[in-house]
């Protein structure tokens, strides 16, 4: 009877998680990504060059051409105050996306760190943090939005800090839930036993893993607030006229919507082909900095 | 199962802090503003008297924790104060206004479930065929539309090109009324499916992953049947969390779309009221909303405990 | 035997297409019979394509995972050709299916005894309370313990051993001729697995069902099986009636296997694993599959496939597919 040879240990064949394609593929493979950063980057140079792209001014009055239907002259014709409604459109860009951008910001430090610190610490600490949200997240977004904008007069700063006070609470969660996570993971407790004060710990070890997925969430975060200030501008709490904007363009635009329905119609597409492009943006990132995380 | 239901009381009396909460942040936006309230209201052009006389009517020379007690124990008592633009009760113009609100929503909501679970269930037989790809693209769309603008091209395109419902009001008896908030609450419907569809999507695709379900094949279950019982019962869980998470912004969004269609809710009546600069109208409907939202989370809750037999919140720590 | 087989495997490959790229086969041109009442065990390692093969028979395939060639015959009648309908139809009341993880198999939103009833219900046309009072006998004839109070619990309330009790339940409710297993004690306790596999054998002699049972634990074969067919890379490389393939192994993967498990009769015999492990089967190499971890092949067995043949005592269904079969195992000194 002949013998098998020496026994050995097969080696591990399970099969692997298989690598989503979508990460290993290069960013610019990813098609809405790739849509996306042409969007976002076409609009921020309109944004820049608005000037140079149209002849006229987006608030001087001329009240010889009023509500001109589009032309030759005037692509998208004129509003009730003989402004050329292009020029708006595009100088609109310059407020509606700068604002945008701006907001996000704040919510996002002092809703990381509160959550973060909530998170980590636990405790006392995180009872009172999560108690604050439950309160502020009781709040619909725009009840709060429009009360505060009121309650603190119109003008951006109001937004700023409107849309502060009621967004932190999403990026709290979210970096609370992170840290959570993370906390139990051996490369902090590591980090701990090698005599790294917390702080470092949290800057050092934590942040940077837990911080993604909050990136990720600000990107949507975004939209949400553009579409918060274009809501605004329409309901007259937003930007004062006669600064061009979205939202107060549509407003007086409804008035007209049976004689020149593009007056209502185009800036809301504008709204629309610039959170189109964020969304791609934002998904694209969200796949490279966790792929295997995608919704 | 009703055992199940113990932690009602517990997330109740877990509501009450919360609720505490939002009385102070309502009553901190009035009364912590840089500047007087009294100016807030009477406008930059007051004479130093009428603000004088308006903020000791108001009791704005108080402390404030006095001016808070002052206005928790009214609160308790069912007061709001008294509207400054229509001389009533704040309290009988919002409970006026709430049935206007709560029926769009309803509507709101029965129509974005009718829209949603089709499409979703839809989708999700064929993940990445066309339909799916049609119904994604809907999805981003849908959230990168304004509300209010969305509302307005209804307007435009089916009001006013079409005829077919009308382009503002309310109407007078509850039929009109169905009448008259279809494109509104069309509009939140629209707004609000792009949510409900990627969830419920995303959690049939998993479900029809499931061994359960080749085991309900295996018995010869099959098509509508199999949907029906094993699919829907399933995916629906995860969905209703999210519904009921969404609800909140449904309210908010109301507000802005009873104010394109001219629905005398309470949006309408927080806009008018902001216009005229009508404080305790604004904190009425502030307050009376986020604890209508207070209430939807623990009714979600209690449904989800209701529909997974598997959650057990009396047991777990709040998961949230 | 000139009665037609209950069910009748002829030439099944499986395997998965994708476009632009080739073919891979997972089941390759497997073919066996299975009589009524007969109890078939088919033994593997993991990959070998034992379970695909059962859900094949069941139409409960993968995604992707398709029919490449060959037939599954029920009674005569070839189960992939018929409408939709008449096989759903047997689907419910003749062929029945169990499954290796019983937490994952019973819907967590239902309770079991409802889901025990369902088949009844929709397959025989029973009434809802006539279903649930067979589905409660069910569960008596199972073994669960107070069957009408637990036909009320939901799965995740019960253990490990009574869920597969209910699948076993669930499965055998509409008194089918066919049931398949798939791994059905895998997942269960040792002492666990002993007593179910008891319960199937004892269930399934009183209504004479056959019985089709993948595994990869050669004691549960011995066990429960009395006709067996060892799979490897797709392929049935010996059959046989259980006590004569593990007495006389006639295919070196067999016998690899037998050496190296564990036997109480010999317990302090050296343990031999199998050298090597189980093919790309992207790549599948010409010849015989097992070659590359053969200790007895020759150069034909690299370039040609050996088939199924019988082998030499002439013993019911005995067959290997191995070129050199009688040199190495006939030749063999005791």
């Amino acid at each position: 009877m002949t013998t098998a040879p020496a026994p050995t240990l097969p080696p591990v064949t399970a099969a692997r998680r298989p690598a989503r394609s979508r990460s290993l593929r290069p960013w610019y493979r990813n098609g809405p990504l790739v849509a996306g950063i042409v969007i976002v980057g076409g609009l921020i140079l309109v944004a820049i060059f608005a000037p140079l792209i149209t002849p006229y001014s987006p608030t001087t009055q001329n009240l010889t051409d009023v509500l001109q239907g589009p032309s030759g002259a005037h692509w998208l014709g004129t509003d009730q105050f003989g402004r050329d409604v292009f020029t708006r459109l595009v100088w609109s860009t310059r407020v509606d996306l700068r604002i945008g951008f701006i907001a996000v910001l704040i919510p996002f430090v002092v809703g990381s760190i509160l959550g973060g610190l909530a998170g980590y610490f636990g405790g006392w600490l995180d009872l009172i943090v999560m108690r604050l949200v439950d309160i502020f997240f009781a709040f619909p977004f725009y009840v709060m939005v429009i009360a505060l904008v009121f309650v603190l007069g119109a003008g951006e700063t109001s937004i700023y800090l409107a849309i502060a006070t009621v967004s932190w609470v999403s990026y709290a969660k979210i970096v609370r839930g992170e840290v959570l996570v993370a906390k139990q993971q051996d490369y902090v407790m590591a980090a701990r036993l090698g005599g790294f004060s917390h702080l470092r710990v949290l800057a050092r070890h934590i942040g940077p893993n837990v911080l993604s997925q909050a990136i990720i969430y600000a990107m949507s975060d975004i939209v949400q607030d553009i579409m918060a200030i274009v809501t605004l501008g329409y309901l007259g709490l937003g930007i004062a006229p006669p600064t061009a904007e979205w939202g107060s363009m549509i407003s007086q635009g409804q008035q007209f919507i049976t004689t020149q329905w593009e007056q209502a119609t185009i800036p809301g597409l504008a709204v629309v082909v610039t959170s189109l492009g964020l969304s791609w943006l934002g998904d694209g990132l969200s796949d490279l900095l966790s792929p295997d995380r995608r919704k | 199962m009703l055992h199940r239901l113990r932690f009602i009381p517990g997330r109740i009396l877990q509501a009450i802090p919360v609720a505490f909460g939002v009385t102070i942040l309502v009553f901190l936006m009035s009364h912590l503003l840089p500047g007087n309230p009294a100016v807030a209201i009477l406008g930059s052009h007051a004479t130093p008297a009428s603000v004088a006389a308006l903020s000791k009517h108001l009791g704005l020379d108080k402390p404030l924790w006095e001016q808070y007690w002052l206005f928790l124990t009214h609160l308790l008592q069912g007061d709001l104060g008294q509207s400054l633009t229509y001389q009533q009760p704040v309290v009988g113009l919002v409970f006026s206004a709430v049935p206007v609100t709560l029926s769009l929503v309803a509507y709101a909501l029965v129509l974005s479930l009718i829209i949603s679970v089709p499409l979703a269930g839809w989708a999700a037989t064929k993940p990445s065929g066309v339909r799916d790809l049609a119904v994604r693209a809907y999805t981003l769309l849908g959230q990168g539309m304004p509300q209010f603008w969305v509302g307005i091209m209804l307007i435009l395109l089916v009001a006013v090109r079409l005829r077919l419902f009308p382009v503002s009001g309310y109407g007078q008896t509850p039929l009109d009324h169905l009448y008259y908030l279809f494109l509104p609450a069309l509009t939140l419907a629209i707004s609000m499916c792009p949510t409900i569809i990627r969830s419920l999507r995303a959690s049939t695709i998993q479900v029809l992953g499931s061994e359960y379900i080749g085991t309900a094949r295996s018995k010869g279950i099959a098509g509508a049947s199999l949907f029906r019982v094993h699919v829907l019962r399933n995916a629906a869980i995860p969905t209703v969390s999210i519904v009921g998470v969404n609800l909140g912004y449904l309210v908010g969004g109301s507000l802005v779309i009873e104010h394109v269609f001219a629905i005398p809710g309470l949006g309408s009546l927080m806009i008018n009221a902001i216009f005229a600069r009508d404080f305790p109208t604004i904190q009425g409907v502030a307050l009376f909303v986020a604890l209508f939202v207070v209430i939807v989370g623990i009714v979600t809750d209690v449904v989800y405990t209701l529909l997974d037999p598997r959650v057990d919140l009396a047991n777990t720590e709040a998961v949230r | 035997m000139t009665e037609t087989p209950l069910l009748s495997v002829r030439n099944l490959s499986l395997g998965v297409q994708r476009k632009g790229r080739a073919t891979t086969v997972i089941v390759d041109d497997i073919s066996f019979d299975v009589a009524e009442g007969e109890r078939f065990g088919i033994v593997g390692e993991s990959g070998s394509g034992k379970s695909l093969t059962l859900r094949a028979i069941a139409n409960l395939l993968p995604a992707g995972v398709k029919v490449l060639s060959g037939t599954i015959a029920y009674r005569g009648q070839d189960l992939q050709t018929m409408p939709a309908k008449s096989r759903r139809r047997l689907a419910g009341q003749e062929i029945a299916m169990i499954f290796q993880e019983p937490m994952t198999a019973l819907n967590p939103v239902m309770r079991v005894g409802e889901q025990i009833a369902e088949s009844p219900r929709r397959n025989l046309g029973l009434s809802k309370s006539a279903a649930m009072d067979l589905a409660i006998d069910m569960m008596r004839k199972t073994g669960i313990p107070d069957p009408a109070h637990r036909a009320r619990a939901y799965p995740h309330e019960l253990s490990g051993g009574l869920r597969q009790r209910i699948m076993i339940a669930m499965a055998l409710s509409c008194s089918p001729r066919l049931l398949l297993c798939d791994e059905p004690t895998t997942a269960l306790d040792v002492t666990v697995q002993l007593q179910v596999l008891r319960l199937l054998e004892q269930l399934c002699e009183d209504t004479e069902t056959a019985l089709v049972f993948v595994t990869h634990d050669l004691g549960v074969v011995n066990q429960t099986c009395r006709e067996l067919g060892v799979m490897y890379a797709g392929e049935i490389v010996e059959r046989g009636r259980v006590k004569d393939v593990f007495a006389d192994p006639r295919h070196p993967y067999t016998k690899g296997l037998l050496d190296s498990a564990p036997d109480f009769d010999q317990p302090d015999r050296e343990l031999i694993a199998i050298a090597g492990f189980p093919p790309n089967l992207a790549d599948r190499p010409d010849g015989c599959p097992f070659q590359p971890r053969c200790s007895f092949a020759v150069e034909r067995c690299a370039t040609s496939r050996p088939r199924l043949e019988p082998v030499l005592p002439v013993l019911p269904g005995r067959e290997a597919a191995c070129f050199e079969t009688a040199r190495i195992f006939q030749g063999a000194t005791a």
